[in-house]
């Protein structure tokens, strides 16, 4: 008996410790018992690849029947007896491929990524600047203005019930694999989710990164007014506007008053400001939109292009699919989180969006009484500050706690409660955001889905708030235009380019431009119309727009689409695919006569000879758009770094188009001399110089000088830097930040579209990823490789009666019963 | 080996097969401890029965998924364990993970069988 009760022990005691360290995560490595076992593990994600798609549901929630049809590349055209169940089986669809994605974006907006990814300071530190910009105030408010209106009230009910009925059947075996890996399990989806994914879209394009409000606070210190001026102009010389030049402007219908003080008070050299130390914004994001009318195109049609830029990952942020209703017949594609189609097309019309980019939030200095925050200097008083508690729990840690204050501006984003290892200032800073304000963008896409002419479009654009865009339009019957669209402060001349006093109302937004004031353009004479994220207008549109806009990628497009003639889609696509830089173009003349050759080595000569044949097209396989970009960098760095590196970050460094504007028109340029040198450099020491430290740069890796290896873009997986298997490197295509096909490391074209307006529309489309979020599934990233060369799918409008189509390879049948 | 060795290694398979259906991963230590409990009162063979028997299972599923998955996600995950992206490595370790939950449930199991013949 002894003889058997110590191996009992041991090998029970053993046996139930590794149970326990096989279910539990260390660190960053997932239980692995759990993670391995074959019947309910990540095993459990490897999808067959011959699996059939078939699948009969009932859902009580659903009002009729809803069938969805799964094509070959794993798009479901989706057919419903009634509206609402068409977003019902949408919010299922998005849940039952995108689910991680969908939880993890709203997290990340809500300022909660600390609860699934652990005790991380720069993601804490993440999460607490999205509670202190009040994305979950805006998300809230957000959901009052839908409450006030009963169609989309039912349309995010239906499609929440919709995410929630997929939850809800999910067992531990077949949880998306992320969760396995982070161990969590996923919580019920609320329509406060959808909201808080439209402040996402708000925070990426009218976020921080287009308030330069507290960088060029920063700047004033150090330069004039002239000299802003001259790094910032509101509008480039070689802009192409979005608004063609010509059109006619109604006279202001606001008129906002410069306060009496802003001159002497405001906009002069503030050399004894207190900086403010800000994390460093992101990079800025693109997109290109066009359209041609029939006059241009060989059918005589219109063809309506886009392709917005946006952070490229796997899954990717798109989610394409057909929905169809007695009221609506849409395809394109979406936002896993949002009802509705985004992109796309219906019977009758074409819709394509490109960002705006107009700065809608400023940032006021608020004096508090003292460190408690709880009473600020308002219009002669103290005012009482709401206070909003917010708990940050962290896996693995103890629930961090965070008091923002609120104000009539806003919510105090920083002060000096938000001292951290990215932001520091012992002033008080509330913002003023129109992503805080109530709107309502679903009820826009609930009408455009299905709006067939003109006049429903220019409607149903109509509450569309934030974030600001170029929505273009083209329809089967010929016409063509564009809405530059959001809600846009009305400013006076200057407000809100530096922090504002917050001391009273004097320096508040005074109103809005009123919807119908904003830039846009029916038919035009020219014959076609295109966005690319420049100044929508000229200086002859009434209202003050803040500026600071892209502009090479506009003027490309432009230039070509006023030579074609003739067009085909297969001319659209060309153009889509196009990397020649007008950039580099107009550079490289400039480089080439200042560049003093008989100062460079035989290597740098060799160098030299090299770009200096480059036809400006950042082919991919080529060596001279490495060799011209380093050089570019360079010489950025050599003007900019003396002067720059006095101010406190962040600091905006001005774009590469505006310092060579200010170079072509004046080569003595004050900010060419370096200012830590006694001598005073000219034009012609500063290019050789950046010459010689880029070809320095360039000999440390000679194999990487070839394009798309310095490129090096990389379509991350969600999570980034922890799951690099999970992302996709190697992609050899062509394309820069400056040309049409605007690829850079982390960015790009996150879907092309080309759509010819016949009757029936032809219609051509590619993202980099695939509809399903599953890595362990073909269809995770099966249209990286089509999009990569350049190539499209043709998009399939499917009827009804087209069932047993071959393309068909999965029928799902949702009933009530 | 017996035939009794060979019985309790494939009934250990099959029924921590039916459990994991219905039941947490660690089924398999119960799976294990209960049928060396009742066949196998050799502590060694018993073991030796529960390893492979969880071996066998965990093997072939693991094998079996990554055929008709065609390795893509067993590539992927072979870089984050890390296993130089190896499909078989990663097919072997589960497989290895499994067993020695298997073995040493088996073994506690073993080591109280006399006390069941007894009774």
């Amino acid at each position: 008996m002894l003889m058997r009760i110590i191996p009992f022990v041991i090998s029970l005691v053993v046996t139930l410790g590794l149970v326990f360290a096989l279910n539990t995560k260390i660190g960053t490595i997932p239980p692995l018992g759990k993670f391995l076992s074959p019947q309910q593990g990540f095993w459990q994600n490897a999808e067959p690849c011959d699996a059939r798609l078939d699948e009969d549901l009932r859902f009580p929630d659903l009002k009729g029947k809803v069938k969805v049809y799964m094509d070959e590349r794993m798009v479901p055209h989706v057919f419903a007896e009634n509206d609402e169940d068409v977003y019902f089986v949408q919010g299922y669809l998005h849940a039952k491929y995108r689910l991680f994605q969908m939880e993890f974006q709203t997290h990340a907006a809500a300022g909660r990524l600390s609860e699934i990814l652990g005790n991380n300071p720069q993601i804490i530190n993440y999460d607490r600047l999205q509670r202190r910009m009040g994305m979950v105030y805006g998300a809230e408010n957000e959901l009052k203005a839908v409450a006030k209106d009963a169609l989309t009230q039912k349309v995010y009910d239906a499609y929440t019930a919709g995410v929630n009925s997929y939850i809800n059947s999910l067992s531990a075996g077949n949880l998306p694999v992320e969760y396995k890996l982070l161990d969590f399990r996923p919580e019920p989806w609320t329509n406060l989710k959808i909201a808080l994914f439209f402040k996402v879209m708000c925070s990426d394009l009218a976020g921080q990164e287009y308030a330069k409000d507290i960088s060029f606070s920063n700047e004033k210190s150090l330069f004039s007014k002239e000299e802003m001026d001259m790094l910032y102009p509101q509008v480039s010389d070689s802009s192409v506007s979005i608004i063609p030049k010509g059109t006619i402007f109604e006279s202001p219908s606001v008129h906002p008053e410069i306060p009496a003080n802003a001159d002497s008070f405001y906009l002069q050299k503030d050399s004894i400001a207190e900086p403010v130390k800000v994390p460093k914004p992101f990079e800025v994001k693109g997109s290109n939109n066009w359209v041609v009318s029939g006059a241009k195109t060989k059918s005589g049609a219109p063809i309506l292009c886009n392709d917005p830029h946006l952070r490229l990952t796997l899954p990717s942020i798109w989610y394409e699919m057909q929905l169809h209703t007695p009221t609506m017949n849409v395809y394109g594609v979406g936002f896993p989180s949002v009802p509705g189609i985004v992109i796309g097309y219906n019977d009758s019309i074409a819709i394509g969006l490109t960002n705006a980019g107009r700065d809608v939030m400023d940032y006021y200095q608020v004096k508090f009484k003292d460190a408690s925050r709880n009473e600020y200097w308002y219009k002669n008083q103290w005012q009482a500050a709401e206070h909003r508690i917010e708990k940050i729990k962290v896996k693995g840690g103890a629930t961090i706690i965070d008091t923002v204050a609120y104000t009539v501006f806003g919510p105090v984003t920083y002060d000096r409660s938000f001292t951290t290892a990215d932001s520091n200032t012992n002033k008080a800073l509330a913002m003023r955001w129109t992503a805080h304000d109530p709107s309502n963008e679903v009820l826009t896409l609930i009408k455009l889905n299905r709006a067939k002419n003109y006049s429903e479009y220019s409607q149903a654009i109509k509450e569309f708030a934030c974030p600001g865009q170029n929505i273009i339009f083209g329809s089967t019957n010929g016409d063509i235009a564009i809405w530059q669209q959001g809600k846009f402060p009305a400013r006076w001349k200057n407000q809100g380019l530096y922090v504002m006093p917050g001391e009273d109302d004097t320096y508040s937004w005074q109103g809005f431009i009123p919807q119908g004031e904003n830039p846009h353009v029916l038919n035009p004479p020219d014959n076609f119309l295109q966005s690319a994220n420049q100044r929508a207008v000229d200086s002859s549109y009434p209202y003050f727009i803040p500026g600071d806009y892209y502009v090479p990628r506009g003027r490309s497009i432009y230039r070509q689409l006023s030579q074609m003639q003739d067009i085909t889609p297969q001319d659209m696509m060309r153009l889509q695919g196009n990397a020649y830089s007008t950039l580099a173009g107009d550079a490289m003349p400039l480089f080439s006569k200042y560049l003093k050759t008989n100062e460079l080595s035989d290597n740098e000569l060799k160098y030299w000879e090299e770009v200096s044949k480059w036809n400006f097209e950042y082919t991919g396989q080529e060596r001279a758009p490495t060799i011209f970009q380093t050089w570019m960098d360079s010489l950025e760095s050599v003007i900019w770094s003396d002067e720059f590196t006095q101010a406190s970050k962040p600091v905006t460094i001005p774009s590469e188009q505006i310092l060579l504007e200010n170079l072509l028109r004046d080569s003595a340029f004050r900010f060419v001399d370096n200012i830590n040198t006694p001598e005073k450099e000219n034009l012609y020491q500063d290019v050789t110089l950046s010459f010689k430290k880029a070809v320095g740069e360039l000999v440390k890796n000679e194999d990487g000088v070839i394009w798309w290896k310095h490129r090096n873009t990389f379509i991350q997986h969600l999570l980034r830097d922890a799951l690099p298997a999970f992302g996709r490197t190697g992609l050899m295509c062509n394309g820069w930040s400056t040309t049409i096909n605007a690829l850079t490391k982390t960015h790009g074209p996150s879907w092309r579209m080309v759509i010819h307006l016949t009757k029936p529309i032809e219609a051509y489309g590619v993202y980099p990823g695939g509809q399903s979020g599953n890595p362990g599934s073909k269809f995770y990233e099966n249209f990286i490789d089509t999009w990569a060369t350049g190539k499209y799918f043709t998009l399939w409008m499917m009827h009804e009666n087209e069932s047993s189509d071959k393309r068909i390879i999965g029928q799902i049948n949702f009933t009530n019963s | 080996m017996s035939m009794r060795f060979l019985l309790a290694t494939l009934l250990t398979a099959a029924f921590a097969f039916i459990a994991g259906m219905f039941l947490p991963w660690w089924s398999i230590a119960i799976v294990s401890f209960l049928v060396a409990l009742f066949l196998l009162p050799n502590i060694g063979l018993g073991f030796l029965s529960g390893f492979l028997g969880i071996f066998i299972l965990w093997g072939f599923l693991s094998l079996w998924i990554d055929l008709k998955n065609e390795s893509i996600l067993s590539g992927k995950i072979a870089q984050i364990i890390p296993l130089g992206g190896s499909s078989i490595l990663l097919i072997l370790v589960t497989a290895f993970v499994g067993a020695i939950v298997g073995g040493f449930a088996a073994m506690a199991g073993s080591s109280l069988a006399p006390v069941m013949v007894r009774k």
